[in-house]
């Protein structure tokens, strides 16, 4: 395959699990909104949503975080390289590139997803009704997930595609679990009460794991149970555990494919191993945000490794 | 006027059954059907405008679905016209390429070929494999009578339009089984089989094991990419762009997840110029530096070779009788159209008298672009026009206006004749074939002999009656 190939079909898949998880921390920030204020009105929601999705940088600070311009800048900003629109056109742009590797159906449905998110009236729902258009977002992704699942080859370019979402999934479900470490910032103290725990089950909500949650811990919604049940436990998928399993089987599988194995192996298997290997209680107590932090780091690292093993900038 | 399905107020028998078809339908179903292409046409349509990018509506070309219809006693003529010329062609590349037998011979002037902007120095002695220089030929064919074909041009560089001609077919079958299953209709599909035969057979003599086919394309901002990704789709080899490729001692390489992997055959939809910056613009980024390199020394077949721009130049074209008759010692099957070359003293006398019932053409240009259209032009923009000639007469030809045949063809006051031409692909590699079928371009506007895309004509299927 194409090295060019290979690197437009992972992101292209990267660009469209994005897109979905931009309108998942929209969803926690949405509802987290909806809780009373805690502390002394001190509304930051909007805030740890933008630090969350790491493009909290590009927001002019002369705007007001609210729900408004927030989520404007998130879906519809073209300065901004993440907003779900330059998603969808980046993922487009890079099916593009490359018809002839994907297949109609695929294409069709990031077409169809980019050329209605472009009308004026998808504008006016993001304004008007911002769950119904983060559902609509949520429905797009399922769709092109869909589609390619059913119709695409189970060769390398599969492959390629299955390591661009999970190293994307993975940074996301990271990035939602540490937006509950950003708004509780400022209020410690409040760890346990009811506004903390309706925010933990909000990123379970976020992470469409709600009900795959109650099924494994039934009503036990302890900030210890989601944590893990989002970084651990390998049946979630989208905890890291899960992302990282999937990202080491589809490496091993390319591995086997090309009869060549290189450092990018032992890199997948390592943080994979870091994530069978620990305790949630050893997390908790070296600080959620700093494991979530390294985590994040590995994940780079092993972005940029398949990149530079399969070629992908040209040899 | 040639009636394509109508003589004598009589139904020509080529089109007995389809209009036996259509009159039991009635005017309702055919509408119906029209509406139900329109629809199937604008979904596929929108993918060509995508395609296309700029999502430019403008681009889209109309297609009709009334087809044109060849019987098998014309279609034996026209095919062994169009590889007779193919055939005389390639042999013309290598002659100019080499010895130059026919400029020595004093059929062609040395000029017109060594001062043509076609002419490629840099391939000259080149052999290329089986000597073809050309191996993709499309020859466009108009008719004005029963049996007068005429030849208006060949393009023997990157001729487009066979994604059109396989797809027009696909969406005909899906319109209407009943006629496919009716009557014996020779099919198209496997033009990218064919395609994918000749490029093999053409992989250089150094090539030890099945080769290596790559499609070249400029890359997603072209208006041809989507024939170009259909093609490489269809024929199951790598669509790259230059940047995929480079060179490495003597050979040429594509950038895989594997590492290297050699590349034997370039099916090249770029232009000569943009092929090699090393050889011809260096400012181009669409090639591969170095490529010019080995195919010169063998390590690589690229299809059309640089250089066959020469033979399908106007001012060329109207010997290609000529090359016929030099080469193969044969009688041309299909004429030219009659050309008064502006170079000639006596011809551009003539031309300049009779501008009013000529077209005259420029000698380099394409795609119907830069002409006059006599009949069809003022006082003022035929005396504007003979100034340009004027100033350059080697720049232009002059062609009768010929009666195009018209094609019944749906427009918005119904069904209307409307005029044709014709583009059969010729290929060629160890063996010269030709698909029956080809692309039918049609002048959508009424009394309109301009069927180029680039000026508002749409497309029709074409069919090809078995024996």
């Amino acid at each position: 395959m194409l090295s060019r190939t290979a690197d437009n079909l992972f992101w292209l898949s990267r660009y469209v699990e994005r897109a979905e998880n931009m309108a998942r921390l929209m969803e926690m920030g949405y509802r987290m909104a909806l809780m009373p204020a805690a502390g002394d009105g001190n509304r930051s929601e909007w805030a740890s949503v933008l630090s969350a999705s790491g493009c909290a940088q590009g927001y002019d600070p002369d705007m007001p975080l609210r729900q408004a311009e927030v989520a404007d800048y998130l879906i519809f900003n073209r300065d901004n390289s993440s907003s779900i629109l330059n998603c969808f056109e980046n993922a487009r742009a890079n099916a593009r590139a490359m018809r002839t590797a994907i297949t109609a159906e695929m294409w069709e449905a990031l077409n169809n997803a980019l050329m209605e998110l472009r009308r004026t009236a998808m504008h006016n729902l993001a304004k008007t009704d911002l769950p119904e258009f983060i559902d609509w977002v949520k429905r797009q992704g399922a769709l092109f997930r869909g589609a390619t699942d059913s119709t695409i080859l189970r060769n390398d370019g599969y492959d390629f595609i299955r390591l661009g979402i999970f190293i994307e999934r993975a940074d996301n479900t990271a990035r939602l679990l540490d937006v509950k470490y950003y708004v509780l910032l400022p209020e410690t103290s409040m760890v346990g009460d009811g506004v903390d725990n309706y925010q933990w089950t909000t990123v379970l909500r976020a992470a469409s794991s709600l009900r795959a949650f109650h099924w494994v811990y039934r009503d036990d919604y302890s900030p210890y149970h989601i944590a893990h049940f989002l970084i651990l436990n390998p049946f979630s998928p989208r905890s890291l555990a899960h992302c990282s399993e999937q990202i080491t089987n589809h490496l091993e599988h390319l591995a086997r494919h090309y009869g060549q194995r290189s450092p990018v192996h032992s890199l997948a298997v390592e943080t994979y191993s870091l994530l069978t290997q620990t305790r949630m209680d050893e997390i908790f107590s070296q600080g959620l945000h700093e494991f979530l932090s390294d985590f994040l780091k590995r994940n780079q690292t092993l972005s940029s490794a398949i990149a530079e093993t399969y070629y992908f900038g040209g040899q | 006027m040639f009636n394509e399905m109508m003589m004598n107020d009589e139904v020509r028998e080529p089109y007995r059954a389809l209009v036996d078809w259509m009159e039991a339908s009635g005017p309702e179903t055919l509408q119906q059907k029209r509406l139900e292409a329109e629809t199937l046409f604008r979904k596929i349509g929108i993918t060509f405008a995508v395609y296309g990018e700029g999502g430019d509506p403008e681009r889209l070309i109309p297609f009709d679905l009334i087809p044109r219809i060849f019987t098998a006693t014309e279609w034996r003529k026209l095919e062994r016209g169009v590889k007779q010329r193919a055939r005389a062609l390639n042999t013309f590349l290598y002659d100019v390429y080499h010895n130059a037998e026919i400029i020595k011979a004093g059929i062609i002037p040395a000029d017109l070929v060594f001062r043509n902007a076609a002419f490629e120095p840099a391939v000259i002695g080149i052999d290329p494999p089986r000597k073809v220089y050309s191996h993709i030929v499309g020859v466009d064919v108009v008719r004005v009578g029963p049996d007068d074909f005429y030849v208006l041009e060949d393009n023997c560089r990157t001729p487009s339009g066979v994604s059109y001609m396989l797809e027009n077919r696909e969406i005909m079958m899906r319109m209407f089984p009943e006629l496919f299953s009716k009557l014996r209709i020779e099919p198209v599909e496997s033009y990218p089989d064919m395609l994918h035969k000749t490029l093999k057979s053409i992989a250089p003599k150094r090539c030890d094991r099945e080769p290596n086919i790559v499609v070249l394309t400029p890359g997603a901002m072209n208006s041809a990419y989507y024939e170009h990704s259909f093609l490489a789709d269809q024929m199951g080899v790598e669509l790259v762009e230059g940047q995929d490729l480079f060179v490495s001692e003597g050979r040429v390489y594509m950038r895989t997840t594997r590492g290297p992997a050699r590349v034997d055959v370039i099916y090249r939809r770029i232009d000569d110029a943009f092929i090699d910056p090393l050889c011809f613009r260096p400012d181009s980024v669409l090639g591969v530096p170095g490529l010019m390199n080995v195919y010169r020394s063998g390590g690589v077949a690229i299809c059309s070779a640089p250089g066959a721009g020469v033979a399908d130049d106007k001012a060329i074209y109207t010997y290609v009788p000529d090359m016929i008759r030099f080469y193969l010692g044969q009688e041309p099957i299909l004429n030219n159209v009659p050309t008064w070359k502006c170079a000639n003293p006596d011809d551009l006398k003539y031309v300049l008298e009779n501008l009013g019932e000529l077209v005259v053409k420029e000698v380099h240009g394409s795609g119907g672009y830069g002409m006059l259209v006599g009949p069809a032009s003022t006082k003022e923009e035929q005396a504007t026009y003979a100034e340009r000639i004027k100033a350059d007469p080697g720049d232009f030809i002059a062609q009768p206006t010929l009666a195009l045949s018209a094609c019944p063809t749906f427009v918005e006051s119904g069904i209307a004749p409307r005029h044709v031409d014709f583009r059969p692909f010729c290929l060629v590699g160890d063996d010269i074939r030709l698909t029956p079928g080809g692309l039918t371009r049609v002048a959508m506007r009424e009394g309109s002999l301009v069927v180029n895309s680039s000026q508002g004509g749409g497309v029709k299927d074409t069919w090809i009656m078995a024996e």
